[in-house]
């Protein structure tokens, strides 16, 4: 049976479309406003969420993730309401919803335990920024054995023969990393990612590969869309949409900025 | 690869990965290269003093009155510490590879100095990140770096302590991974730090071999713990009871503490599998430790290792204790240790006055304890 990112993937291609990948940290500033934060994309048409589980030392995240994670740890954040929160967000749409922490909350709790409590309330997938191919057989074994996706990444500096490898690995899609830093809205896009992006879709087949790290707004989406990535993720720049809203805002604000956003997915 | 048991390894984003092979490829090629260790001898000897005495603390013995009780000299290493053994490797494994800018992190500074010691005369440029909570209590060591020609570059983030400043520099070097080398300074990170750092340190270990023989027993202190695996490593094989010892605080049953090993469990932070302090879901807690040096949540792989092979014994000193042991040592001997150092001390005191008269105790004594002679005075203090 395909997963739900794979027939999300294949349904948008033959509609000549790009998926939206829209990022936000559970529990950031509050549970309540996340939950809001989460309508919004969907509302906005986000066609995959990536739901940030706070971890206190996030080594791959700029300032504004690593902002958002210790508020999200602060207002008291737990596997127990991600969960509930994701058992939420099925309740009224079907948008895949795929888990980016660290490798040390998976390990902490378990493989098996992690990946099935947490396939188990909906979670389609997850990405562990700080989990290279070499030593994540037991974590994948137990992701695939539950029916998640495991999402690795790629680098603009990461050889065609690794990226194969790491691609052979990876379920539901390819995340390739559009530049050397961490996290953040950076905006523009560079000669190298255009280059690094092709050589990454070679690489990787009939995976589709998402393109994240310093997405700042519509015109960075539409260069990837243009350039043939079949997912462009956005992560820091909605989430500072969240941090300014009044919380009363933040599901119509986040709505709006995710469908310009998607507007450019369109082809 | 890289493991010691199940620990260690490699978790490190996947930009970081081109950066490690790379490190690898030259490590291996340099480790068994003649002249680069002959390059590397020479600055140990000429720069940083090498060997360091081994010295019978008499008074100390018989205050004590068990054992014959050794300190291996590395505060009279250039710069008042061990860490320099570490740092000039690096920094000449740093210059064979062409990179053109050094990265570091520092907790008291030590490591700071160090790598600024290193890098000025090896005519590098090095920025240093250190958490802003230890740029305040360890002022001094600030000022050294800035001038030695290093930048410090205080983090805000989390704790504000080493850990973060481990986590600043990991995201510094994922930004420049092409020109940059992390010159990081404990046993700890992803393959081969902590193989690489624990050869550099080895070099004490050696030298008491070489100036002792084999002691009865061996006490360090642990944070990251490359002092301790310089010692405890080349002495593994023989006979020698080989005792870590960690920062108890304020007492293991309040939390107050840096006591990975004794306190803490597996996991995974800052690229290895180690034992960490960690609360029930994996979030990394807060630490606490009179020294800014071993205020830290991991602990080198090796180590765990060690543990969990029964082959090396961790205990811990509490702050009270670890006082103590700096004023005695004071009094004694005319040596002002380091707090981390006085650790070990605290320890090998303990361990002391339980061997015979006839047995041999060797204490590390890391670094010097210029550094720390403000917060001695304030310690006990009302608000300190």
């Amino acid at each position: 049976m395909a997963s739900r990112i794979a027939e999300m993937f294949g349904r948008l291609s033959g509609r000549n479309e790009r998926a939206l990948i829209a990022y936000v940290m559970a529990g950031y500033p509050d549970y309540n406003s996340s939950m809001a934060a989460v309508r919004g994309l969907v509302r906005g048409g986000a066609d995959l969420i990536e739901l940030g589980f706070p971890f206190t030392d996030p080594l791959a995240d700029g300032p504004v993730i690593q902002d958002a994670a210790t508020a999200s740890l602060g207002a008291g954040m737990s596997m127990e309401s991600y969960h509930s929160m994701v058992r939420d967000i099925r309740g009224y749409a079907d948008t895949p919803v795929v888990m980016m922490t660290y490798a040390n909350i998976a390990y902490s709790m378990g493989y098996g335990r992690f990946a099935s409590e947490s396939a188990r309330a909906g979670v389609d997938g997850f990405i562990l920024p700080d989990m290279p191919v070499e030593e994540s057989g037991d974590y994948t074994r137990e992701a695939h054995r539950c029916g998640a996706d495991t999402i690795f990444l790629v680098s603009p500096n990461t050889p065609a023969r690794r990226i194969a490898h790491i691609a052979a690995a990876s379920t539901g899609f390819l995340y390739m990393v559009a530049v050397y830093g961490t996290t953040g809205a950076r905006g523009g896009v560079g000669v190298h990612t255009m280059e690094s992006l092709r050589r990454t879709k070679e690489a990787a087949g009939d995976l589709p590969v998402g393109v994240g790290f310093g997405v700042a707004g519509p015109e960075d989406v539409k260069r990837y869309a243009e350039a043939g990535a079949d997912g462009i993720i956005v992560g820091s720049a909605i989430l500072r949409v969240v941090g300014e809203s009044p919380r009363d805002d933040i599901e119509s604000r986040v709505a709006e900025f995710t469908s310009s956003l998607k507007a450019q997915t369109i082809m | 690869m890289g493991k010691f048991g199940q620990y260690g390894g490699s978790y490190i984003p996947e930009t970081l990965v081109p950066a490690v092979e790379e490190l690898i490829e030259a490590y291996e090629r340099l480790r068994a290269d003649t002249s680069f260790q002959a390059e590397l001898d020479g600055y140990l000897k000429q720069y940083a003093g090498r060997p360091t005495p081994l010295y019978l603390a008499r008074n100390l013995t018989q205050k004590v009155g068990g054992a014959h009780i050794y300190l291996k000299r590395e505060d009279l290493c250039h710069g008042g510490a061990h860490k320099i053994n570490n740092t000039l490797g690096q920094a000449l494994l740093a210059r064979h590879m062409k990179k053109s800018r050094i990265i570091a992190e520092t907790g008291a500074g030590q490591h700071g100095v160090a790598t600024a010691m290193a890098c000025a005369a090896l005519d590098m440029k090095a920025a240093v990140y250190m958490g802003s909570r230890d740029v305040e209590r360890q002022r001094l060591n600030v000022y050294r770096m800035n001038l030695l020609g290093c930048d410090v570059i205080p983090v805000e983030s989390g704790s504000r302590t080493l850990k973060d400043a481990i986590n600043e520099a990991i995201r510094d070097w994922i930004t420049n991974v092409n020109d940059t080398y992390y010159l990081l300074g404990s046993a700890v990170g992803p393959h081969p730090y902590p193989v690489m750092v624990r050869d550099f340190q080895s070099v004490i270990g050696q030298e008491i071999i070489e100036q002792m023989g084999e002691p009865d027993a061996a006490v360090a202190c642990v944070g990251g713990g490359s002092n301790a695996i310089g010692t405890f490593h080349p002495l593994a094989p023989g006979p020698t009871r080989l005792v870590g010892i960690e920062a108890g605080g304020r007492g293991i049953d309040t939390g107050l503490h840096s006591a990975t090993l004794t306190a803490g469990r597996p996991g995974i932070l800052h690229g290895m599998m180690s034992y960490l302090l960690q609360d029930d879901t994996g979030q990394i807690s807060e630490t606490h430790s009179i020294s800014a040096g071993l205020d830290y949540p991991g602990v080198g792989p090796e180590h765990a290792h060690y543990k969990d092979m029964g082959r090396v014994e961790y205990g811990t000193a509490t702050d009270d204790e670890v006082i103590d042991a700096f004023t005695l040592l004071c009094r004694t001997e005319g040596i002002i240790p380091a707090l981390e150092s006085a650790h070990a001390l605290a320890g090998a005191v303990r361990l002391a006055a339980d061997m015979k008269k006839s047995e041999r105790v060797v204490v590390t004594l890391s670094g010097r304890g210029d550094k720390d002679i403000g917060i001695v005075r304030e310690y006990g203090k009302p608000n300190s």
